[in-house]
């Protein structure tokens, strides 16, 4: 199966705009990474991976209104493209393929047994 | 809910608190801002500049300012990523800013924009290329000066040895050295030196081959001579002057004596008395060259052998006879630089005094050497320092050349930049059409490029017409270097500078301009922007007016010499060399021969000629002397009638007689010397000559007032003139005054042919030889007049450009005054005033400028003018007048026009 390569921090830069929904611009999804995971961002690396996303055509963007409180500069707006979906969803099934084929003991207990 | 509402409230009071209290501190830092739009790509800038704005906003309030600005400027820094530098790429074509058909629009635009404004035009081309043509010719004349003599191959190691003498407190200087100094150095200073050669003084000296006889400057010099002056050898080689009667000749002079025939070999007459074989004929020294009437070379021991006084210094050794000169190379092992000549000087210094008897010692006579390199600019002593020379007129007029040129760039820049108001309106529409701003800046060059081409050319039209004006003036013979790469890489450097000059502030600020602001006709330059252009101004004049006055008192202190008392009438006198033994006995026949013709009034004999004194002698004592005076007098020797015939005036006493047997033993002296002596009552005084042995004794019988027989700028000194016929070597003749001089001229040298036919016939104007003691003078006179009319034109040129400017600005605002009763003369005093200012400004600059530097030039003269209050008047007035007549043209012509006319548009 041939898709797009997709770096572990764009996965989860990805996921996290498909979270936000319709207010996902760049400080908005550097909180949202934050709360998530704990994950103290720079806003510089999460742009670079916006920007790169929108790229590869996984994301598309455009300006919404001025905000008074950004000095009435517009924020830019990114919502998952159709091929950004699709990859997001085949990651995950291979990642469940993944899980299933794993046999009952083989790792290590950790804590809770599940 | 209610929670949330509370908290936001409160957060919004707290913001406003904030913002109330630390205003300025709420923002992020401006450097860090600054360096964001700097690096950001603008397509992503508004985003990020958002974003990181509002980060900015929570994070004061979260954790107060400090931290806050600290953590924006990390995050500006960590955005320098390849991903915000990037640029997006330009959606459409670049513009040809090179191409063919552009350049060839920039060229047709400027060409257009030079026949529209033909006024401008002149004034720019004609300006800059008269002050083009000034600097250039200044250059080409400083680097003649500068090239002076290095046509020698031993430039570097050439010297002449020289001495400073102390006379009754005074250090003198003196090229003049004793025989034996070179055999002195020869033994003990030989490693020091590679060629040292004796020679005498360079004069005219009768040369003459069968029946034909020339008068040529040459002099007797050692054998070693040719070899240091590196010769270029046409015929025979450096060791010509080995055998004792022989000759080296210049090759014009081997032309005129033997024509085509070869004078290898050839017997001819030097002085009409020695045999001389010729051994040598060498090229012709060029004219830039100290030795440049060198145009026959006798060997040094001939000159020994065939004068009495001289063989018997050399076989005396008199260290005391300080009556030639000598040359010196020094060594080849030796570093060629000024200060090893400095250093070998100071070994030398003692030479002549260790040897020298008791009595000699107190003039403390210093030996030094004076490098060929300074012979011809640096050859001024005071008091045993070196102050200079003439290279002090070389830095002079090269100061005057760059300022001429600044005048004409000044008004290059001046006029660009009252234009430009007229031209921003050209530049809004341009770049309304979509110029871009290199395409401007690309515009303004090449005009300005354009301008200094044609100047260019135009100073070389300038130069060639003028090259041999400049070269009478300035005593030079100079050619256009056309084939010098040098010079065409100077003249691109400088084409290059003055362009870019010139043409960077329209190029760099009028691009500028916002098309939106010019076009409404917002656009206006500020209330200073005319500031630069008046102080350009101010310059201009301060330059033209110090000129002028320089010029003035140039001119005035040859005036004031030129007025001097002469103390005798060189009016109708003519005076000749006697340059061979024939001319001696001849005196009485000539006398009687021509009195009768009535071709002369009177004739006399003497040892000097009028315009020069060729002796000095010390050792007189008489009754009543200090006698830690060194007792040192200019010695002439005169025949009976001298006085007579120059016309000297008595004070007291009487003139020689020949009614007196004992005037034989007589003397004249001359006002100077009575002050020198210090004694009263002088007419009948005895003054001893020489030590108590063979001393002499004379009386003196009269006094005369000083006659002017050297520098005018000096003060006359004590002379003596003794009787005799022996020591004479001139002959100066009265004309009759009620004959024309041609007519007496004719019949004197029928006379000569017939008693002397052995000698060439020459003679020489009295007049014209004291003439030539100004020539120098004369030619910085010349020189600075010529500079300062230039000066001024250029400025005036400059002033018409700016008046026809403003008056053009002012058209509306005239207009309105005429219509509101304003007379013409008001109209004409208001577009004047400006101006007026301005060069009176300049006076006021100018005048202690020049006060200081021409006091300082004329203290070099000890008999000088004095600067008086009316010379700076003078000058200021000329400046306001010729100031007023170019501006008032202009500023007439625009209070004579019709209101209706220029009030009619709008």
């Amino acid at each position: 199966m041939k898709r797009t390569y997709l770096g572990e921090f764009e996965e989860i830069v990805l996921l996290t705009v498909a979270v936000l929904g319709q207010g996902a611009y760049g400080v908005a999804i550097t909180d949202e990474l934050d709360r998530q995971t704990g994950r103290a961002v720079s806003i510089s690396a999460v742009h670079a991976a916006l920007h790169r996303l929108e790229e590869k055509g996984m994301l598309s963007s455009h300006m919404g209104d001025a905000t008074a409180e950004r000095g009435g500069r517009r924020k830019r707006l990114f919502s998952v493209t159709a091929l950004g979906s699709r990859t997001l969803q085949e990651v995950r099934e291979q990642r469940n393929r993944l899980w299933d084929s794993i046999a009952p003991q083989s790792l290590p207990a950790f804590g809770i047994v599940m | 809910m209610v929670g949330a509402g509370f908290t936001s409230a409160h957060f919004h009071q707290g913001t406003c608190l904030l913002g109330i209290i630390m205003k300025p501190h709420l923002k992020p830092p401006r450097w860090a801002e600054r360096l964001l739009t700097f690096f950001c790509a603008p397509h992503l800038l508004e985003e990020v500049q958002g974003d990181l704005h509002e980060r900015f906003e929570r994070q004061v309030l979260l954790f107060g300012v400090k931290i806050a600005r600290r953590q924006y400027a990390w995050n500006v820094l960590s955005f320098i990523r390849p991903f915000a530098l990037k640029r997006k790429p330009n959606p459409y074509p670049t513009t040809f800013l090179y191409s063919p058909t552009m350049l060839r629009n920039y060229l047709k635009i400027a060409l257009r924009n030079l026949a529209k404004n033909t006024v401008y035009s002149f004034i720019n081309i004609g300006g800059l290329a008269v002050g083009m043509a000034v600097a250039m010719l200044i250059g080409l004349w400083i680097y003649d000066e500068l090239s002076y003599d290095k046509y020698h191959q031993n430039y570097d190691r050439l010297a002449q040895v020289m001495q400073h003498q102390t006379f009754n407190g005074h250090k003198g200087t003196e090229s003049s050295i004793p025989m034996p100094l070179v055999n002195e150095l020869r033994t003990k200073y030989g490693s020091d030196f590679k060629h040292l050669a004796m020679a005498t003084w360079q004069g005219a000296r009768i040369l003459s081959y069968e029946e034909k006889k020339i008068t040529r400057s040459g002099n007797y010099m050692d054998v070693d001579m040719p070899r240091m002056l590196s010769l270029k050898m046409l015929k025979g080689n450096y060791d010509g002057l080995k055998e004792l009667n022989s000759v080296i000749l210049s090759a014009s002079t081997a032309k005129s004596l033997f024509g085509a025939t070869d004078p290898m070999g050839k017997i001819m007459k030097l002085e009409n008395k020695m045999d001389v074989k010729v051994t040598g004929v060498y090229e012709d020294l060029p004219f830039n060259t100290s030795f440049r009437d060198l145009k026959f070379i006798a060997p040094w021991k001939l000159y020994v052998s065939s004068q009495k006084w001289v063989q018997r210094a050399f076989d005396e050794n008199q260290w005391g006879n300080n009556s030639f000169q000598l040359f010196a190379q020094i060594a080849d092992n030796a570093v060629v630089r000024q200060s090893d000549m400095t250093k070998l000087s100071a070994k030398i210094k003692n030479v002549k005094w260790d040897k020298v008897d008791a009595e000699e010692k107190k003039f403390k006579a210093e030996i030094f050497l004076h490098p060929m390199s300074d012979w011809h600019l640096r050859s001024n002593w005071e008091e045993g320092v070196k102050t200079g020379g003439f290279i002090q007129y070389v830095w002079l007029f090269a100061i005057v050349g760059g300022f001429v040129l600044l005048l004409a760039c000044i008004n290059f820049m001046n006029l660009s930049t009252a234009r430009s108001e007229k031209r921003a309106k050209e530049v809004g529409i341009r770049k309304a059409v979509g110029s871009i701003r290199a395409q401007l800046i690309n515009q303004f060059f090449s005009e300005s490029y354009l301008v200094v081409a044609f100047a260019y050319v135009g100073a070389i039209l300038f130069i060639l017409v003028l090259l041999p004006w400049f070269n009478e003036v300035s005593g030079k013979k100079m050619v256009f270097p056309w084939a010098e790469p040098t010079f065409w890489l100077i003249s691109l450097g400088f084409i290059f500078i003055t362009g870019l000059l010139a043409g960077s502030y329209p190029a760099l600020y009028l691009s500028s301009f916002q098309p939106i602001r010019v076009l409404k006709g917002t656009f206006k330059a500020g209330r200073f922007a005319a500031v630069p252009r008046k102080v350009l101004v101010v310059i201009q004049f301060t330059v033209s007016v110090t000129l002028i006055t320089g010029t003035i008192i140039v001119y005035r202190q040859i005036q004031h010499t030129k007025n001097r008392p002469m103390g005798y009438d060189t009016n109708g006198l003519i005076t000749m060399e006697m340059m061979s033994p024939e001319f001696y006995g001849k005196y009485d026949v000539l006398r009687t021969e021509l009195k009768n013709k009535g071709a002369i009034v009177e004739m006399a004999e003497s040892s000097s000629p009028l315009t020069g004194v060729h002796s000095n002698n010390g050792g007189f004592s008489w009754p009543g002397k200090d006698p830690s005076l060194h007792a040192d007098f200019a010695t002439i020797w005169v025949t009976h009638d001298f006085g007579k015939t120059v016309g000297w005036q008595f004070k007291e006493g009487r003139d020689f007689s020949r009614q007196f047997s004992t005037d034989t033993t007589a003397i004249v002296i001359n006002e100077a010397a009575v002050k020198f002596m210090g004694i009263k009552d002088p007419v009948g005084k005895v003054v001893q000559w020489g030590d108590d042995k063979d001393a002499e004794y004379f009386t003196i019988v009269g006094v005369i007032k000083d006659m002017l027989m050297e520098s005018p700028y000096e003060p006359v000194k004590q002379t003596i003139y003794f009787m005799g016929y022996e020591n004479v070597n001139w002959m100066t003749l009265k004309l009759n005054p009620n004959k024309s001089a041609s007519e007496s001229i004719a019949k004197i040298e029928a006379t000569y042919k017939k008693i002397i036919p052995s000698a060439p016939f020459s003679y020489k104007f009295v007049n014209d030889e004291f003439g030539k003691k100004f020539v120098s003078e004369e030619r910085i006179g010349k020189l600075a007049g010529g500079f300062a009319i230039l000066a001024i034109l250029i400025s005036c040129l400059g002033l018409f450009g700016l008046a026809s400017f403003t008056a053009e600005q002012r058209t509306k605002e005239i207009g309105v005054r005429k219509v509101l009763g304003a007379s013409v003369f008001h109209l004409w005093g208001l577009l004047s005033k400006d101006f007026v200012v301005l060069v009176i400004i300049s006076c006021f600059i100018a005048t202690p400028i020049a006060y200081y530097y021409l006091n300082d030039w004329l203290q070099d003269y000890k008999y000088h003018t004095n600067i008086s209050w009316w010379v700076f008047a003078l000058a200021g007035v000329g400046a306001l007048a010729i100031t007023l007549l170019t501006v008032s043209y202009q500023s007439i012509k625009a209070a004579l026009m019709n209101p209706v006319k220029s009030l009619k548009t709008e």
